[in-house]
């Protein structure tokens, strides 16, 4: 492919604490993600795969290093820039669901585009085509306690995909499912991936989990210590 | 969006109705008391008002001065006579009326009934001066002034315990062993401020009250009404001026009889009540000061009970400037509804006293225009620094947040 990368990493650190006690989550890396790619991110919990799970979602910014998104120097953007990349191009799912509580699952999916001012009747028709993605037809009015935790991640994921971003950003999206509701959730996203040309970038500690994606980038001490290419996807 | 925000604050007011209602309870208590206490204190102004005009407007009254407690030993006050009531009437130019007048409480017979009435001997003059007229029958005639007959005017209140339903035209009253043939009856006046019945009382002229009641030719005051469009100050000062010449007083002698202008005696009432008024008013509008602390207190909670919900909203592309609106809104439709019910409470509060004090009841628009802008002020200003603290979240440390 001829085409720019959507995310490269040039020499990325993130360094928490100064002097002595200082840690590096992030050591120069170096790495760039397609556009359409379907990445997980792998390694053990303070390897630096959070940290650039942030950067990659513009929660975050490198110490120093260029973080580029959509050919943008995303790491040198304002808080309230960040905001408006993250509300036209990023989708987040999050273990925890992390949907609002006593609100419906219409209402739910449709805040993201609240904060981009689209008008009532949209929002209704972008959120029933979203929920309909994910196979949650006829749930709009459902509260989170009245769904399953599998039904809850669809919830959250026609949230992040009602947007229609270039990337979706997944932190360890089924940890908190049994292993029948996690493949499920792995097709949905493998499918938003194949139909959509959704690229997503998945956190994940399970081998089988992260055997889902095409590419597995493993983060150790804050380097990528490998990164190959699946064979199931390849 | 504001909408959408406004309809997000009333939701979330109504997930936690409990809780809501605690944070409001300030508010509706102090507005509450704002309210409730500004409303009766204009109506007790009013009703001072009032009272005071049903006394007759630019009126002044001349007595003779009681004696200072304490005083320079060289005063002495001297009776009002005829002499100064003749000077008066001669001299005074920007009058409507000069009227002199004395008074005492006598018990009044007709058959078997009596009362204890105020009965006053005066001159036609008073009608005016007092501004008050008779209801049914007439005043005096300049003759029966001038020759003191045996006639009388009754109050309302005589006339209806004497006569029940009926006329009491050319009947005859005793009054102190006299007997006196009524002429007429006076309009009701009602109770004054001060619990006092203004229509238990009889008039009859000045000679005849002199010479058969008082048994003196003392009078006790001269009521002098102002012309229409003379300030009373203008008028007291000629008063004083034509009763020193009278008297002969010398320059550097001190008044030996006082003035009293009834227009100041009612600016200095109202004033007062309206300064009571004004600071009944502060002292609830601490508990304003304190509902608005409530609200800082509970909104601090909410923002710290919703971080996760922040750290969502901003991961998924909200500004700072929109959790701080959504905290803000939140945060003033909370007190505005606090404020809305505790006018409410308030007015009706102030509508129950003054049906039993008998005070008018003066709900002032400004007052209650002025509480609700206050209410969504103190929201405005209690909720910024929880607003602005949820606002400056982190959205990964807030999505951390358990």
């Amino acid at each position: 492919m001829t085409e720019k990368p959507l995310i490269t990493f040039d020499q990325v650190w993130k360094t928490y604490g100064e002097g002595e006690a200082s840690v590096h989550a992030l050591a120069g890396v170096d790495l760039s993600i397609r556009r359409g790619e379907f990445v997980a991110i792998m390694g053990p919990s303070g390897s630096g795969k959070s940290t650039a799970m942030n950067i990659i979602g513009c929660l975050d910014t490198p110490t120093s290093g260029r973080y580029g998104f959509l050919g943008v120097d995303a790491g040198r953007l304002d808080r309230n820039r960040r905001a408006v990349l993250r509300n036209l191009y990023v989708g987040f799912v999050f273990q925890g669901y992390n949907l609002l509580p006593r609100t419906t699952a219409a209402e739910n999916v449709e805040l993201p585009l609240i904060y981009r001012g689209a008008p009532a009747s949209e929002r209704h028709k972008l959120a029933a085509e979203a929920l309909e993605q994910v196979g949650l037809l006829g749930r709009q009015g459902h509260t989170p306690a009245e769904l399953s935790g599998g039904q809850q991640q669809r919830v959250a994921i026609a949230r992040a995909i009602v947007t229609k971003p270039t990337l979706l950003v997944a932190d360890e999206p089924t940890g908190n499912l049994d292993t029948a509701r996690s493949h499920e959730i792995m097709e949905l996203l493998t499918r938003l991936n194949q139909d959509l040309g959704l690229t997503v970038v998945m956190v994940t500690h399970e081998a089988d989990i992260a055997a889902y994606a095409q590419r597995t980038i493993g983060f150790l001490d804050g380097h990528i210590a490998s990164d190959q290419l699946n064979r199931k996807a390849a | 969006m504001l909408w959408e925000t406004i309809r997000l604050a009333l939701l979330s007011v109504r997930r936690n109705v409990l809780r809501s209602f605690l944070t409001l309870l300030g508010i509706v208590i102090g507005v509450a008391a704002v309210i409730a206490m500004i409303t009766i204190g204009s109506g007790t102004t009013e009703k001072v008002k009032n009272d005071i005009s049903k006394l007759g407007s630019n009126l002044l009254v001349v007595r003779a001065a009681r004696p200072e407690r304490g005083g320079s030993t060289s005063f002495t006050p001297r009776r009002l006579e005829e002499r100064d009531l003749i000077g008066l009437r001669k001299g005074l130019t920007n009058a409507k009326a000069v009227s002199a007048a004395s008074q005492s409480t006598v018990r009044v017979v007709y058959g078997a009934e009596n009362i204890a009435a105020q009965v006053t001997g005066t001159d036609t003059d008073f009608f005016i001066a007092r501004d008050w007229d008779v209801s049914s029958g007439r005043i005096f005639s300049e003759s029966e002034v001038r020759s003191g007959a045996g006639v009388c005017i009754l109050g309302e209140t005589v006339r209806q315990q004497f006569f029940g339903a009926g006329d009491p035209d050319g009947m005859s009253v005793r009054v102190n062993k006299t007997s006196c043939k009524v002429i007429g009856v006076l309009q009701a006046k009602g109770t004054s401020g001060f619990g006092q019945d203004q229509d238990a009382v009889v008039m009859m002229p000045l000679g005849a009250f002199q010479r058969r009641i008082a048994g003196n030719r003392n009078i006790d005051a001269v009521y002098i009404a102002a012309q229409d469009g003379v300030a009373t100050s203008a008028v007291q000062e000629s008063i004083e001026g034509i009763m020193r010449d009278t008297r002969r007083l010398a320059p550097d002698a001190d008044d030996n009889f006082e003035v009293r202008d009834m227009t100041q005696i009612a600016d200095a009432m109202t004033s007062a009540t309206t300064t009571m008024t004004g600071m009944l008013g502060a002292v609830a509008g601490v508990s304003l000061l304190v509902g608005g602390i409530g609200i800082m207190n509970i909104m601090l909670v909410s923002v710290t009970e919703r971080t996760r919900e922040i750290g969502i909203r901003l991961a998924i592309g909200a500004h700072e400037k929109h959790i701080l609106i959504q905290f803000l809104v939140e945060a003033t439709v909370l007190s505005l509804l606090g404020g809305l019910i505790g006018i409410a409470i308030g007015l009706a509060l102030a509508g129950a006293a003054s049906l039993t004090l008998s005070i008018p009841f003066a709900p002032s628009i400004p007052i209650i225009l002025l509480a609700v802008g206050f209410s969504a002020l103190i929201g405005m200003v209690f909720g910024f620094f929880p607003a602005l603290r949820g606002a400056r979240l982190d959205p990964i440390d807030a999505l951390r947040h358990e």
